[in-house]
């Protein structure tokens, strides 16, 4: 029944002289969102966004899409009154009541809003004029201005808006209003609810996905890219970079302690993830680690993973416990996809006993080991890095 | 180089078929139930198909069903008879080393009211014949056995099977599941005992989702599908008529010079397993206990003529198989039914296989397709590959 929605942010409109940077973000990541759904009109109003939907629409769709648009912080299905002619306004706001209500019997509380300050009455006068008019209209109101049943907002502006249901968005900044970050993604639970962490701050990201054939496989790649399409319905576009790590792996494997095997492997991982953000233009990296989940995020592990890099590393899941992880994964929807039973390149040669407080030092030399090839294979891994498209 | 060596899983199918099913799509879209002309000219390729399938099976059309596999063929088979019949007994028997389509619907009935005993093997995949025999009691309705089976190409002795059980209780009701026999075996079930029997399109090169059922008329059956009472009320839906199509050529061409194509495949079965058990660490599984290094074709022949099943110590059968598949050469690792689940096989297991070796077997299916040059191009891979999968371990 509705056509049109008011959308409303909240962290934005705390923005200053660039806050229309921020409008327009959303704006836009909006209009993507529905674009796929069909026709919808997206334009800024004060301190709003309106969208208009011309033609038939599939309401439980849209809203879902909506949910997933970080910067929303409310939904508004609304009514729309052309004009704002107080016998005309009154009318429509009651018409609204009568067709969304069948039954009347309840509390409420008529909010206002007037972005037109040269409106004859302020918003206070407005609330108890309307409030009045309803009243009248239907005598199974009742007013009750702490703690309604139903808060009827009604807002003037070039049009007037009236509405009772405010749907929560995703909360959080659009999409590319705060640069671009690489995503280390494995086809595990953790990596993509960070993806999804990052983004909803405003960061759009790539991601770097290792694969190892033969010993991981074509269905493993599937399911991170089935990982990537699912976080692109919240981070937007993102072009998922493949790297095959085997040969690396195998030289490792060669040349130095097996239980260093795990960290050493990190660290080219994060060499090399650092090398394609650069190339991408993004400004950090990303990881789903978490202090002590495994034996190479333990504090030691972490400092000798990290030392590799020059660009931050955002850990948004740093201080989470995996139940917590996993809440928010089941929430975001990749749950089920990081469960299917595939090996990843992390797990096919794990020592039964890996370091878990390597010294950087002691790793350091280890990794000596590999000069005589590995910037030759570090060389062949990124020029046949096969990029897909994502979203 | 292409090598497809996975034929149990899916074959390809045939160009005859492909044009049968194009027909079928372009030409014979109509009804099979409708009155007018394009029905029946739909029903027309449909009773082709059940000519060709009959005369092949040595039955009658009416004992024909079409369904949408082997999978829904099994189910139908064994359910349908086991509803349609419980008043004659509860009791069946069926061996461990069955496709999961007859087993599930099996463990279906068992927590149904039915008892099911499940016959054991010996470590080749042949049944023990007195434990099955043994396994026969008054109430004993229907026993259930494989032709071959889809992960080690062990062969049932059918004929003396259903011949001894008969003899032991007269009106035990036979069902063979021969997905993996129908086109590598002549099969006629009117004179091996056989009550009911199921084969599948696409493992012989026709096309994926149809199958048929025979059922001999002497049987009553109840249908497992309900609606509008086609195919004699016992499998309702509109007929899939480029299926049938399809199927029905397939049958027509796989029979044809038959008995070449089969030696032709023991003679590059043989050819295959005596190379490959000449390399390091590697063994053949399902070989009848007679059989020497030689592989005597004599012993082999007890054997299916399409599968090998190889187990590789020290290597992870889906490492092998994913480097195998980076060479061209398609193969797959225990039963690619039974892939999805990351559970060791039903069969190896049943067949007594140690622990250790059930994740290192690759099945290799073979089909009248494959050539002497693409088993020396496998062989010449594996025994590349092997020595570096064996040192890259987990440790």
């Amino acid at each position: 029944m509705f056509k049109a929605f008011l959308i409303k942010y909240a962290e934005i409109g705390l923005k200053g002289n660039n806050r229309y940077l921020f409008e327009n973000a959303l704006r836009d990541r909006i209009k993507e969102a529905l674009g796929r759904l069909g026709k919808f009109e997206v334009s800024k109003e004060q301190g709003r966004i309106f969208i208009s939907c011309p033609e038939e629409y599939d309401y439980e769709e849209t809203v879902a899409a909506l949910k997933r648009v970080f910067g929303i912080s409310s939904i508004c299905p609304v009514a729309v009154i052309d004009s704002s002619d107080w016998e005309l306004l009154t009318q429509g706001v009651g018409d609204y009541v009568e067709a969304m209500y069948k039954d009347r019997s309840f509390t409420f509380k008529v909010e206002a809003k007037r972005a037109d300050k040269n409106y004859f009455l302020t918003s206070p006068e407005i609330c108890s004029r309307m409030g009045a008019y309803l009243l009248a209209r239907f005598p199974q109101l009742k007013v009750d201005v702490s703690n309604p049943e139903v808060r009827i907002s009604v807002e003037i502006r070039t049009k007037c808006y009236v509405y009772s249901i405010v749907i929560p968005g995703p909360g959080g900044m659009p999409v590319g209003s705060n640069g671009k970050a690489m995503l280390l993604l494995s086809g595990g639970i953790d990596s993509p609810v960070a993806g999804y962490m990052i983004s909803k701050r405003g960061v759009s990201l790539a991601a770097t996905y290792f694969h190892a054939p033969p010993y991981t496989s074509e269905r493993a790649k599937q399911k991170v890219v089935d990982l990537a399409t699912k976080i692109s319905a919240y981070a937007g576009k993102m072009k998922l970079f493949v790297v095959n790590f085997t040969d690396i792996q195998l030289y490792i494997y060669d040349q130095c302690p097996h239980e260093e095997l795990t960290i050493i492997m990190r660290r080219y991982m994060m060499r090399i993830a650092e090398k394609l953000a650069l190339q991408e233009g993004c400004l950090g990296l990303v990881t789903g680690e978490s202090i002590g989940q495994v034996a190479s995020q333990t504090m030691y592990s972490l400092a000798a993973t990290n030392e590799v890099c020059g660009m931050p590393v955002y850990r948004p899941l740093i201080a989470f416990d995996k139940k917590e992880i996993v809440e928010l994964a089941k929430e975001i929807g990749t749950f089920e996809t990081s469960i299917q039973p595939f090996e990843d390149c992390c797990t096919i040669f794990v020592a039964r006993h890996p370091v878990i407080k390597p010294s950087i030092r002691v790793i350091n030399k280890s990794e000596g080991k590999l000069a005589e090839r590995i910037d030759q294979l570090l060389e062949e891994a990124l020029s046949t890095v096969e990029v897909i498209e994502i979203g | 180089m292409e090598v497809y060596l996975d034929n149990s899983a899916t074959t390809k199918p045939y160009a005859s078929v492909r044009n049968k099913m194009v027909q079928a799509l372009d030409e014979n879209y109509g009804n099979p139930s409708s009155m007018h002309r394009l029905g029946v000219n739909a029903e027309q390729l449909i009773r082709e198909s059940t000519s060709i399938i009959a005369g092949a099976l040595k039955v009658e059309p009416k004992e024909i069903i079409y369904t949408s596999g082997g999978t829904e063929a099994n189910n139908l088979a064994l359910i349908g008879t086991a509803l349609a019949n419980r008043r004659r007994g509860n009791h069946i028997i069926t061996t461990r080393i069955e496709h999961p389509s007859v087993h599930q619907p099996l463990v279906h009935l068992g927590e149904n009211g039915f008892n099911v005993d499940f016959a054991p093997v010996d470590k080749t995949g042949r049944l023990i014949k007195e434990s099955l025999y043994g396994l026969v009691n008054d109430n004993t309705l229907m026993v259930s056995i494989m032709y071959v089976n889809n992960e080690i190409g062990s062969v049932q002795e059918i004929d003396e099977l259903a011949a001894e059980l008969k003899r032991i209780k007269k009106d035990i009701i036979i069902h063979v599941d021969a997905v993996q026999a129908f086109g590598k075996y002549r099969i006629y079930p009117k004179r091996q005992n056989i009550d009911l029997l199921t084969f599948s399109g696409h493992k012989i090169h026709g096309p994926k989702g149809v199958g048929v059922l025979y059922v001999s008329e002497s049987i009553r059956i109840n249908p497992v599908v309900f609606g509008g009472g086609h195919q004699r009320n016992l499998r309702s839906g509109t007929e899939n008529v480029p299926g049938i199509a399809g199927i029905g050529q397939a049958v027509k061409e796989i029979y044809q010079d038959f008995d070449n194509k089969i030696a032709r495949l023991y003679e590059l079965k043989q050819y295959f397993i005596r190379q490959l058990a000449g390399l390091e660490d590697v063994s053949i599984i399902g070989i009848p206990n007679e059989c020497s290094n030689e592989f005597e074709m004599e012993h082999l022949k007890k054997t299916a003529p399409h599968i090998i099943n190889a187990c590789f110590e020290g290597v992870r059968s889906e490492v092998l198989l994913h480097a195998l598949e980076d060479k061209g050469i398609y193969v797959s690792s225990g039963s690619a039914c039974s892939s999805h689940h990351p559970t060791p096989s039903v069969t190896l297991s049943a067949i007594g296989l140690p622990k250790q070796l059930l994740d290192s077997t690759i099945r290799f299916s073979m089909s009248e397709m494959t050539t002497r040059e693409e088993i020396d191009y496998t062989l010449e891979n594996i025994s590349q590959l092997l020595p570096k999968l064996r040192r890259y371990t987990r440790r």
